[in-house]
């Protein structure tokens, strides 16, 4: 590791002054990207700002029409949440299949999104609940936040405070971990909204990271059961390719954990 | 027994050190003045070294030196070794090109060490060894075995003329072809056993420590057998002398057989704590593991066997690739040779059996031993044949097993080994009893009628193990002898220290040994202290690897414990004034049997060290010391199944069931074994199922962290049923047989046979990945 300069900010304020402050500042939250990359010598920021025991920054709400989890919540409390798992099973249960205990009771959902890593398990449930992104500055909805891989729509500085979930009719989350990194090798988020609306985003599959699947939809708006997906076909094209899973693998687990999705949705 | 006794199941003293933090290991060590290493390594597969230039670096805070492989190589430190000598089937020796332990014009593969920095601290070598600026050619590079063997392949080494280190063979291969030429069936494979890297938890590392005033140094290092390290060093490397040279290995976190090796940054550290005039610590990090240690299997094979009309085997034809990677690691001639070929009988009569196995260099980090080191790639081989066979003859897997058992010991195959004793039918039917086997085609159709594919797979392994005798491995080719040497010292207390040349590092030996002399003598293993991993403590010792420390090591003590308990009953017999031959030990004490004359162990250890009343002309003290040199290597085998489903949509594989009967002659410590059974299936399954050294198209390691490189889970494995059928060694008084690798060689196959039935489908390479499977069921 580089030298650098470790601050621990008690308000998201002052976190974003020490941010203007500094020449490379980066945030830390759960810091499970950013610090093995530290280790590694392949980042070195001028400061890290922990932002992790910013108290407005942790805390789940949930309203009869939203569950918000604040920025530096750790997956753990999502995971564990009963508001959450009544609310919003699905993604009480997404939260339980990020990595292993030590990284669910570190890892915040903030720190996840901001990073965008391509097979980060929220990336998908932000994207097909449709929720809302909070920053220090402004509100960006799911479908103008993911900008490709490990990069979003936040500007430099700017910092996620909260994710607003809407509570939708019918939600599930089927994941197929890498054997490796435990990451998504495909993860596949399906949601009913409660408009009728149909919204399935698939992340660990694209190699744009993570993006809706709109041949799932189309099927699952005509009859939204798993066995509505029999005949669709998931193009290989776009889809990432290594030892691991070639395209094509990839497109069938879209296809399968798409209907396992749904299956668990109900 | 007694409860601390042979067969007890004591737990091991030696894990409240380890599960309490008080472990010592290299890394804990700190010496005075001590400066850190931090190397330099080439990030291309094949380059040439064009120049280095180190003058910023030498400017930076703390920064000492920086060592590059010109100055060792001027300095006379010689090149790593190769220590068996293996001949091409044209009697030639094999074809090898020079290791320096830094390249000094070449890099072979990705990793490999061209300079070291020696800094204040660990953070300053690192930042120096950024300014040091490495001006490479690079050249065109090759991983893969056939590739590398192919007309117009890079070439690595001029002294390997078609990057090949030797085209050896075995057998009798008119006995073979005429085999063939009668079979009623033929079943023909192609089969990879994929490259692995061994990823023991500890990382490795070296404390380097030069004495300028003794001109003494004295290396701590993560080694599986110190003095094989001082050995080396001193005969081949022009380190030191020996006897100016110690070589601690403390408690160490697990070998594999990759810390067997004298490693480049062992011989780096000493060179240069002599150089700076300060101790210098080496510690690898996990990136440095996977580019560094050596890795293990990597062979690409094609094997025929044939069948008379009665389904028995006549022959089995072999032809094998084995990728050495850049440079021929310290036994890595021998493990596609020796360990491998010479096991290709597995439990089967085969009356014919012709081997061949060309070795090939690779732009790839260097191959050598790892847990089973040649016989998982046979066993692996011979029970895939088996199953196919089964398939393609129509008959059950097990009962074309059971109708070419060997049955009759001792057992000469055609390929060296004598097996001695063994009971194969006994561990089958064992482990097809323990899964209900005869109620498999049920459960498969229940599982069918779930929309679940579900297979079972058998694996009848064999391996050779304890390996010797010396005269023996010496006529194949070995550099070394294969003994193991002990001491035991009585106290003047009665306390009893054991000297061995085993080194634990996971194996348990401070209980295990302890066991045999509390058994002997009837005290508490509280009383016995096992003594290791120190050369200026143990005179000599082979170290531990190839499942050898309870057949040779233990041995060798049982062999000191007998001497020391023959002058120990003179003394008693003269201190009681009964007869030697009267004298019995029980207990803790000597006693003249049928009376009730006794005297307690510590009074006869101090009779023998006070000296006031010993028998005329004894030599006072109670130490003895012997050397013992196995007559046969031991047979460990045992009978694998494994029952799983497949998932159709993903091609995920579950298990079901995984059943292991073996055969390990007499137990020690029954825990420990099921310790070691447990963990060398992890490795076995791990390879089957996850595990892969993958190298892109231009030498580039792919899996080069855990984030990419699979290493199995608890919740990747089974629940394991263990059990036991016995036949005793009859190569050594113990009757052991060793149970270290046994898992890792006899799993794979019956994880892939399983997947294969259950999928139909019997074109499966290792590791077996969901994406694999799936692609498989595809037709």
């Amino acid at each position: 590791m580089y030298q650098t300069t470790y601050h621990r900010a008690s308000s998201v304020d002052e976190a974003a002054s020490l941010f203007a402050k500094g020449s490379e500042p980066k945030y830390l939250a759960g810091g499970h990207t950013l610090l093995p990359v530290m280790k590694q010598r392949l980042a070195s920021p001028s400061d890290v700002i922990d932002i992790a025991r910013i108290k407005d920054l942790i805390g789940i709400e949930v309203t009869g029409d939203a569950v918000t989890i604040r920025a530096a919540t750790t997956h753990n409390d999502v995971a564990n949440s009963a508001a959450v798992q009544k609310a919003i099973p699905a993604l009480a249960h997404l939260a339980s299949t990020i990595g292993d205990p030590a990284v669910r009771h570190r890892g915040t959902i903030g720190g996840s999104l901001a990073n965008n890593d391509p097979a980060a398990d929220y990336p998908a449930a932000v994207l097909a609940l449709g929720a809302t992104i909070k920053t220090n500055k402004r509100t960006i909805a799911a479908d103008d936040f993911f900008k490709g891989l490990f990069t979003t729509a936040l500007d430099d500085g700017e910092m996620i405070t909260a994710v607003s979930f809407p509570i939708p009719a019918k939600g599930g989350y089927s994941k197929f971990p890498h054997p490796a990194s435990r990451f998504a090798l495909t993860g596949v988020f399906a949601v009913k909204t409660k408009a009728g609306d149909v919204r399935v985003a698939a992340t660990g599959a694209f190699q744009g990271g993570v993006a809706r699947v709109g041949a799932i939809e189309a099927a699952l708006k005509t009859n939204w059961a798993a066995s509505a997906l029999d005949s669709v076909t998931v193009s290989a094209d776009g889809l990432m390719s290594d030892i691991h899973a070639a395209a094509d693998y990839r497109a069938n687990l879209i296809k399968v954990m798409a209907q396992r999705a749904v299956q668990a949705a109900g | 027994m007694g409860i601390e006794g042979i067969g007890a199941s004591v737990v091991r003293k030696e894990d409240k050190r380890f599960i309490t933090g008080k472990g010592r290991y290299v890394d804990d060590i700190k010496l005075v003045g001590m400066t850190h290493a931090h190397f330099i390594r080439s990030p291309h597969p094949h380059a040439k070294i064009k120049g280095i230039d180190a003058s910023a670096a030498l400017k930076m805070p703390g920064v000492l030196a920086v060592l590059n492989g010109k100055e060792l190589v001027d300095d006379k430190i010689g090149n790593l070794i190769c220590g068996w000598m293996i001949h091409s089937k044209d009697g030639s020796p094999m074809k090898m090109g020079a290791w320096p332990a830094m390249a000094p014009e070449v890099v072979r593969f990705v990793g490999q060490a061209v300079a070291v920095v020696i800094a204040e601290s660990k953070n300053q070598a690192r930042d120096a060894a950024e300014a040091v600026v490495v001006d490479y050619e690079e050249l065109p590079a090759v991983a893969d075995v056939k590739a590398a063997i192919a007309p117009g392949a890079p070439q690595l080494h001029p002294e390997a003329p078609g990057n090949q280190v030797y085209d050896w063979v075995i057998g009798d291969e008119a006995a073979v072809n005429d085999a063939f030429s009668k079979a009623a069936n033929v079943v023909t494979m192609e089969l990879s056993n994929n490259r692995l890297v061994p990823n023991a938890m500890e990382p490795r590392a070296a404390i380097a420590d030069y004495d300028a005033a003794e001109e003494h140094f004295t290396l701590y290092t993560t080694s599986q057998n110190p003095h094989v390290a001082r050995l080396v060093l001193s005969a081949f490397y022009n380190i030191a002398p020996e006897h100016k040279l110690r070589v601690i290995a403390p408690d160490v976190g697990g070998g594999f057989g990759s810390k067997i090796y004298i490693y480049p940054e062992e011989m780096v550290a000493l060179w240069a704590s002599k150089k700076v005039g300060r101790p210098v610590k080496w510690t690898g990090d996990r990136t440095e593991s996977f580019l560094t240690d050596a890795h293990g299997r990597d062979h690409v094979t094609k094997a025929e066997m044939a069948f008379d009309k009665d389904h028995k085997i006549t022959g089995l034809r072999v032809k094998t690739y084995a990728n050495f990677g850049g440079y021929m690691s310290l036994f890595s001639s021998s493990v596609p040779t020796y360990l491998y070929a010479t096991l290709l009988s597995g439990q089967y009569t085969i009356p014919a059996i012709h081997a061949e196995v060309i070795g090939v260099y690779t732009n790839t980090t260097p191959v050598d031993a790892y847990r089973g080191a040649g016989r998982p790639e046979a066993s692996y081989l011979l029970e895939r044949m088996m199953e196919t066979a089964a398939r393609q003859l129509k008959v059950d897997p097990a009962e074309l097993r059971k109708k070419n058992f060997i049955t009759q010991f001792p057992h000469q195959t055609p390929v060296i080994m004598a097996y001695d004793a063994g009971d194969f039918n006994a561990s089958l039917d064992a482990a097809m009893k323990a899964i209900d086997y005869a109620g498999f085609p049920s459960r498969k159709a229940k599982a069918k009628s779930e929309g679940k594919l579900r297979g079972i797979g058998v694996s009848c392994y064999i391996e050779a193990c304890g390996i010797a005798p010396s005269k023996a491995v010496g006529s194949l080719g070995a550099g070394v002898g294969l003994w193991e040497s002990a001491e035991v010292r009585v106290n003047p207390v009665g306390t009893i220290e054991v000297l061995t040349g085993s080194h634990s590092h996971g194996q348990g030996h401070e209980t295990a040994f302890a066991q045999l002399v509390a058994d002997r003598l009837g005290i508490s293993i509280n009383q016995v202290q096992i003594v290791h991993g120190d050369t200026d403590k143990v005179q000599f010792g082979m170290g531990t690897y190839g499942s050898r420390s309870a057949a040779v090591g233990l041995t060798a003590i049982l062999k000191a414990m007998e001497k020391v308990e023959a002058k120990a009953k003179k003394i008693a017999a003269h201190q009681l004034e009964a007869s030697e031959a009267d004298i019995v030990i029980e207990g803790g004490e000597f006693k003249v049997t049928g009376t009730d004359k006794k005297i307690a162990l510590p009074m006869v250890a101090l009779a023998a060290y006070t000296a006031h009343n010993l028998p005329d002309g004894m030599e006072p003290g109670l130490k003895e010391s012997a050397f013992y040199d196995p007559s046969n290597f031991t047979f460990p085998a045992g009978s694998y199944i494994c029952e799983l489903e497949v998932d159709p949509g993903t091609g995920k594989t579950t298990f079901v069931n995984f059943v292991a009967a073996d055969d390990f002659g007499r137990l020690i410590n029954p825990m420990i074994v099921e310790g070691q059974v447990h963990g060398g299936l992890a490795q076995g399954i791990g390879q089957a199922l996850l595990e892969h050294a993958v190298y892109d198209g231009n030498g580039q390691p792919v899996t080069a962290s855990f984030m990419d490189y699979a290493m199995p889970r608890a919740d990747d494995l089974p629940s394991f049923k263990l059990s036991h059928t016995t036949t005793l060694c009859p190569g050594n008084p113990l009757g052991v047989k060793g149970c270290g690798e046994a898992g890792a060689i006899g799993s794979s196959a019956a994880v892939i046979n399983a997947i294969t039935d259950a999928i139909g489908n019997n074109a499966l390479e290792m590791p077996a990945t969901p994406d694999r499977v799936w692609r498989a069921m595809q037709g």
